[in-house]
Formats: structure tokens, sequence, C-alpha cells
């Protein structure tokens, strides 16, 4: 499903991603962990778009397709989700709106109907509930005043709505209580599917109490240092990224 | 003095003119030569069949408006070449079929694309195309049943000209009382050469049960460039009123003038909508109209209520500042805007609530959005007079950029005579932020879709004071209007 072969990424000229690589075949999960400054974000972005990152060499291979060649949205309406560590407010529009839009794009990307108001409502409400968002909180701006938690839940409320083939948690665990964390883990397992692989960025260990990994990746200084099933979270959470030989990065 | 005595002497004296002018223009023909001169006002007079007194207010305010030469505006953040006012052409019959398009076929593609993206049927394509068309529209009918429904309220809904004739102890009372024919420039050529326009009365108690909207009469009068309206809602009556429309609409005449006056009596409201879509001009804004409006409500009775809301997004320049003058006591004023500017656009909009009785309240939301190399200033004032005992004010003025070639100021001015008064001032300017972009294009969103989600976002709080059936329209048209603007 993904291939990225010796990444090099920088930002502003500064090299983050140094010689990155890592594959992700469908229906696994996969966790990467590494210390703050590692590049884990950056990657996330690089793989979704964002611009002010360049790729230096390597590539990135999703669904047999040069990701780096497609836009933003292509890649999006591909299936590719996001969900952001730290996501954008967008004063004056509600949430249900926001979207109803998303939503809608992708069904017209598909050749479908487009929802109308009352049928996208309905879908909502069956996906909303689980995630313990209320109808107040679709019709509040989108992210504007929500809590840390508010955020996260909504977009895991998001992904589950657009149903992606590859989505990117990034830290969608940190800043919530162990509540909230309950409610995030048990969004992620209900999406976890053959047809879909995920990339759950985490700095901790305690989310992987919930989802349980098919691999899990160490980055440090922009690259994959170390790989291994669900036992080396384990490891890292008792021994740290230093008892694993690894320096937290000092470029932050 | 009195009106008619004022009358008789402005007859009298245009009488002494005439000689010296000659009057040369056939009332028969359908159109003025271009030009300005007292024969010009008698022969639109003439052909509108008006009676005497409104001809000498029309020649009072062309005496007055000769004597204006310096005082055509200069204020305003707005460039534009000097406008030849003997060039333009001040009255002309509405087209006969021979000269409009038959069909759509023979209309711009461009216009047609437009209309489409607003979803607008296509009988009403053709009637804002000006196409020559045999069947009767739905629209017409819709409007007979329609004033049958009004009349049985007391409520007159007609256009001025026809009011002048039906209504003229009305007309004779109110026109002019907000604006006085000698009130600016462009209100004073207004008063001289207006050629139509929509007259409202609304008797008291009555609550106007529909959206009045000149949508209505667009078939039966072609209001043309000058266009004239007065509306007023007598003792606790309630009337809302819809002007304009978001499909944009051409005109030959890039020079448009209009007057608003609204009249609002004790307890009564008048919520005046406003979408404004004139030909912008093209990318470098050239053919573009000019948009020089004076609106003004007058709160005449305690408790009254005058709203203005407007989205501006056409003409390629926009001079217009819808105001409230606050007299009764308790009565309320408010102001709900969205400008819009791209291309080559240039907008000085704003307003001034003019706050004379106790406790009077004003509200100011103004949103201008600028794209493009386009240019959009707020200029605004809140006056409070000494008796305004309790006066409020709140203004919130915001303005998103798009791109690095656009501009946007705020112009408030704020002038308080009684320590009473609260004014409370906010602006803000911001950017479309890449963050907000990336955002949302991630999400699959693409980045015109993104702009117009995020502005319609912007301008909510104004958005929301639109009756329904002008508000997702006007969704619409944001986005149309800001097509092109990234990327
Ligand atoms: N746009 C940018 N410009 C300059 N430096 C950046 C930019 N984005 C990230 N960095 C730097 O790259 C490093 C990695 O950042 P990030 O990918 O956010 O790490 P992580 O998510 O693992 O904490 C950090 O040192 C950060 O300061
Ligand atoms: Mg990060």
């Amino acid at each position: 499903m993904l291939t990225i072969e010796n990444l090099h990424a920088t930002a502003d000229g500064k090299p983050i991603l140094n010689g990155l690589d890592l594959q992700v075949n469908t229906g696994e999960v996969h966790a990467v962990m590494g210390p703050n400054g590692s590049g884990k974000s950056t990657l996330a972005y690089v793989i979704a778009g964002r611009e002010g990152y360049e790729v230096t060499a390597g590539s990135i291979t999703y669904q047999g397709r040069d990701v780096l060649a497609m836009s933003v949205e292509e890649r999006a309406l591909n299936g590719v989700f996001l969900a952001f560590q730290y996501p954008v407010e967008i004063p004056g529009v509600g949430s249900a709106t926001f979207l109803k839009t998303a939503v809608n794009a992708a069904r017209k990307h598909r050749g479908e109907q487009e929802y109308d108001a009352m049928e996208f409502l309905k879908l909502v409400k069956a996906k909303r509930a689980a995630l313990g968002i209320d109808d107040g909180m679709m019709r509040r701006a989108l992210n504007v005043g929500f809590s840390g938690g508010e955020k996260k839940r909504n977009e895991m409320l998001q992904m589950a709505l657009l149903e992606p083939s590859l989505a990117i948690l990034d830290e969608t665990d940190s800043g919530l209580d162990i509540d909230a964390l309950k409610i995030v883990a048990d969004g992620i397992n209900a999406l976890r599917a053959p047809e879909r692989a995920m990339v759950v960025i985490t700095h901790y260990q305690r989310l992987l109490d919930h989802v349980v990994p098919d691999k899990v990746h160490v980055l440090a200084g922009g690259r994959i240092v170390r790989s291994g099933g669900s036992e080396l979270a384990l490891e890292l959470e008792s021994r740290g990224y230093a008892g694993l030989g690894l320096e937290p990065s000092a470029a932050a | 003095m009195s009106a008619q005595q004022d009358a008789a002497q402005a007859v009298e004296s245009y009488a002494g003119e005439r000689y010296k002018y000659g009057f040369v223009t056939d009332v028969e023909a359908d159109s003025a030569p271009p030009g300005l001169d007292h024969d010009t006002i008698r022969f639109i007079s003439a052909k509108k069949g008006e009676p005497e007194w409104l001809l000498a207010w029309r020649i009072k305010a062309f005496e007055r408006w000769l004597e204006m030469e310096d005082e055509e505006p200069a204020w305003a953040k707005l460039h534009y070449p000097p406008i030849d006012y003997q060039d333009a052409c001040y009255y002309s019959a509405p087209k006969s079929d021979s000269d409009r398009p038959k069909s759509l076929d023979e209309v711009d593609p461009e216009l047609l694309k437009t209309y489409e993206k607003l979803g607008i049927p296509l009988q009403e394509q053709e009637m804002l195309a000006g196409v020559a068309v045999d069947a009767v529209f739905d629209s017409v009918s819709v409007a007979t049943t329609f004033k049958g429904k009004l009349a049985e309220l007391g409520i007159i809904f007609c256009s001025i000209s026809e009011a002048v004739k039906e209504h003229p102890a009305l007309v004779q009372r109110y026109l002019g009382s907000v604006v006085p024919y000698s009130d600016n420039f462009f209100a004073t050529l207004n008063s001289a050469v207006f050629t139509d326009g929509s007259f409202v009365y609304v008797p008291k108690g009555v609550r106007c049960p529909m959206e009045l909207s000149t949508y209505f009469r667009i078939n039966a009068a072609n209001t043309g460039q000058f266009e004239r309206t007065l509306i007023i809602a007598d003792e606790g009556s309630y009337v809302s009123y819809l002007e304009g429309c978001t499909a944009p609409m051409r005109d030959e005449n890039q020079l448009h003038a209009a007057v608003v006056e609204l009249i609002a009596l004790d307890d009564a409201e008048i919520k005046y909508s406003t979408v404004q879509n004139w030909y912008p001009g093209d990318a470098e804004g050239k053919g573009g109209i000019y948009n020089f409006v004076t609106k003004r409500g007058a709160c005449r009775g305690a408790n009254a209520k005058i709203s203005w809301t407007q989205v501006e997004t056409g003409s390629a320049i926009t001079w217009k500042y819808p105001s409230c003058i606050l007299q009764g006591d308790n009565s309320v004023g408010e102001f709900y805007s969205i400008a819009i500017t791209n291309n080559r656009q240039q907008a000085d909009t704003g307003t001034k609530m003019i706050h004379m009785g106790r406790n009077t309240k004003s509200r100011i939301v103004s949103k201008g959005i600028a794209a493009g190399r386009s240019d959009s200033t707020y200029r605004g004032l809140v006056r409070i007079q000494p008796k305004a005992e309790g006066a409020r004010n709140h203004t919130q003025c915001d303005s998103l950029l798009i791109g690095a070639e656009c501009g946007a100021h705020t112009v408030p001015y704020i002038e308080s005579r009684n320590p009473s008064a609260r004014v409370e001032h906010e602006a803000t300017t911001s950017k479309i932020s890449e963050d907000q972009l990336f955002y949302c294009r991630q999400r699959g969103i693409d980045e015109e879709d993104a702009v117009a989600l995020i502005v319609n976002g912007f301008c909510r709080e104004v958005l929301q004071e639109l009756p329904m059936e002008f508000a997702v329209e006007a969704q619409k048209l944001v986005a149309i209007s800001l097509e092109g603007s990234v990327g």
C-alpha cells in the first residue's frame, strides 16, 4: 500500500528526514515512535503533501502511484487521510458544514450523488455517538474553542466518515485523558480493516495498549533506526530511547 | 416657505430659463440625446407625465448640482478617471424586442456559465440576460397574485413613477425628506434625473407577510441607472425588502447613482437587504460599473428599527454608505455588510449611525474581503448628538486579505457629544492561512472551494442576517466572486 524509500526532506533548507525507509501493507497498523523533534510530523506532512517541505531525494509510492507527483487534494481524494497533531481552527465554518463539504467532495470524486443536508445528518448521527460527540459540537465553528480532546475526537469523526485507505494519525493520543484515550482507541480499532492501512504516530506506549500494532518503528534523526513487533514499544517504554542507544534529538 | 410655494417659484425660474436654453428635445423620441441640461430634465419629467411640483423639484436639484461642480467627492479611497457627465445618456426607453437577443444562444457564454453556477432557472436566465420572449413569465402571474394579497392589507408596492401618479400626497410628503435634493453630488444628480425605482408604503400596524423584492417588478419597468427608492413603514408596521439579485447584471451605462430613502415611524421596522452584483469589469477593471449610492434611513419614531444588510460583490467602483438617523427614542440602527473585491475592483463602503434620540442603539458588522489587486475600505461614522442620552454603538470591522497585492483599510470616525454614550469599536485584519488551506485540501476540498468555505465562515454573522432564500444564493455568490483569486 505505502512504500517509502530513502526519503530525504528539508524545511527552510534544514535537513529533517535523512534516508527514511518504510513499508506498510494493506490491512496493517504500524506505530511510528520517536523523541520530540525526530521528524514524525514532517513525515506525515510530506506524505500528505504540505507546502514548505522539499523532498531532496527518495520516493513515496502509494497504491502503485508516485505520491510526490500528486496534489494535496488528489492524495486525499485517493484515500490518504492525516489526523492532525494540531487541528486547525476555521472560524464561522460549522463542523458539520466542513464535514459535509469534505464527504461530498469525496463522493463527487467517486462519481456518486452528493448527500443533501438530511441524508448527511443521519449519517453523522450514527458515527458521532460512538465518539462521544454531541450535536452541539457539530454546530460549533470547526475546532474553534474546542478542548484538546474535542479536537482529536473530531479528527476521528472525520476519519470515520471519509473512510480512508491510508490513515496517518499524528499524536492523536497526546493531550487526552484516560477516558478520551479509550474513546479514540476504540474509534481507531473500529476502522481497522483488511483493506485499510494505518500509521499511528505516537510518543507513548499507552495508546498501543489499546491499539495493538502489527509493527513498531523507531524514528530518530530523520530515519527509521529500529523496527520490530509490538514488543518493541514495550521495550521503549521500560528503557527509554536512551536505553536503546538513541539519544533524544537535541535539534528542537 | 411651503413646498408648494417652493415649487411654484422653481417653475417660474425655470420658465425664464426655458427661453435661454430653448426647448429642443422631442418628447416623442425614445431617448434623450447625450448630455444634461434643463431640457433633459424637462424631457424626463414629460416622458413620465409628472406633476409640476416634481418637475420643479428636479429642476431645483439640477441647479444645485450645477453649483456642485467642485463637490464631486474626492475623499473616498477610489481612483477613476474623471467622469464626463455631458457624455452620458440620461433617458432611454426600454429596448425594443428587435434590439434584444433572440435567445440565450446570442448571450455571452461567460454570463450563462455564471447563471448556471448560481442555479438560476432557464426562464429567469432569459429575463436577466434581456432576451426578448413572447411567453408570459411565470413571475408576472406570481407578481399579480402577490399584488392582490398586498392590496388586501393596504400595502402599496409599485414603481415610484406609478406612486407619483397614484399616491402623490405620500410621495410629495416623503420624497427627499431623508436624503434632501441638495445632499451630495451624486444624490443631487439622482434627484434631477432619476428614472425609476420602487415605492413601498406599509400602513399602521401591518406586518408585511412576504419579502418584497424588486425582482417581481423587473419585467414591468427597466429601472436603469438612476434608481430612486422610497419606503415608508407607518407606526407599528414591519417590512422586509430585497434589492438586487445575485446574478451578474450588465448595463451599458457605466455610471450608476441610486438613492434609497427609508422612513420608519413609531415602533416600525424596516429590514433592507441588498445583493449587488453589477458587472465589475474585466480582469483589468475595464468596462465595470461605477456605483455611487446614497442610502439612508430615518427612524423617525420611538422604538423604530432600520436594518441594512448588504452583500457587495459587483461594480468596478463602489461608493456607498447606508446610514441610519436615529431620531426616535430607543430606536435601533443596524448595518451588516460584506464587501468583496477582486481583480481591480475598488470599494469604499460603510455606514453612518447618527444617534439623536435617547437610548438609541446601533450595531455595525462589516466584513471586507479583498483579493487580486483590489482595494477595500470600510468608512464609518458613529455620531452621538448631545441629547442622545444612554446611546450605544458596537462596531465590528473585519478584513480578510487574499494574496499580497490587495489592500484593506478601516476608517472609523467617532464623534461623541454625550458623556453617557458608550461606543465600542473592534477591528481585525487577517489572511487566509496556509494552515487552513492545507487542512481543507487534506480533506479533499480543492483550493477554490476551500477559499469559498473559509470566506463564507468569515462572513457568517452577516450572511445569517439575510432572508433565507437570499442567503443560499449569496453563499454561492461569495464563492463565484473569488474564483481565480488563488493558485
Ligand atoms: N517548517 C519547518 N521549518 C523549519 N524547521 C522545521 C519545520 N518543520 C519542522 N521543523 C523542524 O524539524 C524537526 C522535526 O520536527 P517534527 O517533524 O515536527 O518533529 P516531531 O513531530 O517528531 O516532534 C524539528 O527540529 C523542527 O523544529
Ligand atoms: Mg509532531
